[in-house]
């Protein structure tokens, strides 16, 4: 336990752990967590020791499914998922990468369809490490340094 | 039943592709049929490609269809803004089968998601031109009378050149096959397809420049090096007379060997192979319109 907050307990909610710094945004945007009415609360670059710096977010009362919150092994493949339940840690989770990456990530390549038109991407994992994905039109691999969200 | 496209060369099976060498092997002995009496096909061109727009419409003819469509996207809807997806929708109202040919790379496979009947990919911008693979198979299987332990040469820009990756994947699909490769370093086959060989335990071999190894081959593919590949001018002055093939290297290959390209050729194959019996290009090209004949019977379930 930390001898005090950086960012502040919730009592119940989702807290996620282990984000890297530079992936801090992404991961909010591909849980939508700026549509968020609920309490959201988060701290960037703070001390890591498994990691240096670290980013953490806090999400009250609200819980994820693993489907939805897998996306974000994309971007944070280490993260770490807290379920809080009256101050208590309930339930620890990691994320997974997902076979199947849907609507999330632009494909890389600028001749493809889904950049031209209004189609949404469909991926297939082929590589976890580093990330490789093989874009389900244009065929073409994104790799794990070129990933951007849509 | 569901709808069958062909979008990527993968998208058929050993039985499809053998099935499809059947048809056009039946197609070639009979071309004048009236399959598709009373039925429309769609060509839509979204970029201009006269040989492959031909070989499609004069298959469709000889299968006595008829066809409504475009030959270039300025004479169509398309120069108004109108999208890829609604055109789409609107044709696949009119027609039985769409055949296009569009710039843009995995359009062919949205189309065909997009669309009520089948999808024929007659090229994506530089990702897939899966009805060239099978006339290049057909053209192996009739001249060599078999697509199993077949020693098949690549040569020229094997970076970049669809044809050849198609080719060698839906060849290692056969028993036995023998790759060789032929291509300056900056247009070397890349290392996923060498991957994907040698997970199947397919030999393969790499050459700088022609020699006496060519010998061995069954089939020599011959694929044009295309200057805007390079990013020095000397790099490709360099290099594009080393992969001319000339009718006096022939001189000891096996008599059956056969001479394919996918055409346009510039020079990379000299005028004076033409007229040699192992110059095959002419006839691939012929080769492609009953291959287009089995592949547009086998979607719409009429073969």
């Amino acid at each position: 336990m930390e001898k005090q907050l950086n960012v502040s307990a919730i009592k119940d909610g989702t807290v996620i752990d282990h984000i890297p710094p530079k992936a801090l945004f992404k991961v909010i945007q591909i849980l939508k967590l700026e549509a968020f009415n609920n309490m959201v609360t988060f701290g960037n670059n703070l001390d890591s020791k498994a990691m240096g710096t670290k980013a953490i977010i806090k999400i009250a009362n609200r819980y994820f499914e693993d489907e939805e919150v897998n996306k974000i092994a994309l971007v944070a493949p280490h993260a770490k998922l807290n379920t809080i339940r009256n101050y208590e840690v309930v339930e620890k989770r990691v994320v997974q990468i997902p076979e199947q990456v849907n609507g999330i990530v632009r494909c890389f390549n600028p001749k493809c369809i889904t950049n031209a038109e209004s189609v949404s991407t469909k991926f297939q994992i082929i590589n976890e490490k580093p990330i490789e994905m093989k874009c389900y039109y244009c065929e073409k691999i994104t790799y794990e340094n070129e990933i951007r969200i849509t | 039943m569901s709808k069958k496209n062909l979008i990527s060369i993968t998208d058929f099976s050993k039985e499809e592709y053998l099935k499809i060498m059947e048809l056009s092997m039946q197609f070639e002995e009979n071309p004048s049929q009236s399959l598709l009496k009373g039925k429309v096909i769609a060509t839509l061109f979204f970029e201009p490609s006269t040989r492959t727009r031909l070989s499609f419409e004069t298959a469709i003819n000889r299968l006595g269809g008829k066809i409504i469509g475009f030959s270039d996207s300025n004479s169509s809807s398309v120069s108004k803004g109108e999208t890829l997806h609604d055109t789409i929708k609107m044709v696949s109202n009119y027609a039985d089968m769409i055949i296009m040919r569009h710039p843009l790379e995995g359009s062919a496979r949205y189309a065909a998601e997009v669309s009520d009947v089948p999808v024929i990919n007659a090229g994506d911008g530089a990702n897939q031109h899966p009805s060239q693979t099978l006339l290049d198979m057909y053209s192996i299987m009739k001249t060599q009378g078999r697509l199993d332990d077949i020693n098949l040469f690549m040569v020229g820009d094997l970076k970049y050149g669809r044809t050849v990756h198609s080719l060698l994947m839906a060849m290692s699909q056969f028993k036995n096959p023998i790759f060789n490769f032929v291509a300056p370093p900056e247009l070397a086959m890349p290392d996923e397809y060498k991957i994907y060989l040698s997970n199947k335990g397919i030999r393969y071999f790499e050459h700088l420049e022609f020699n006496d190894i060519i010998n061995q081959a069954d089939i020599i593919y011959m694929t044009r090096v295309q200057k805007e590949r390079f990013i020095d001018p000397v790099e490709y002055e360099k290099v594009k007379n080393v992969y001319i093939l000339k009718n006096e290297m022939l001189a000891n290959t096996k008599p059956t060997v056969k001479i394919l390209h996918p055409l346009p050729r510039i020079n990379e194959i000299h005028t004076n192979v033409d007229s040699n019996p192992k110059a095959y290009y002419f006839t691939q090209a012929r080769n492609g319109v009953y291959t287009r004949m089995a592949i547009i019977s086998h979607l719409l379930n009429l073969r």
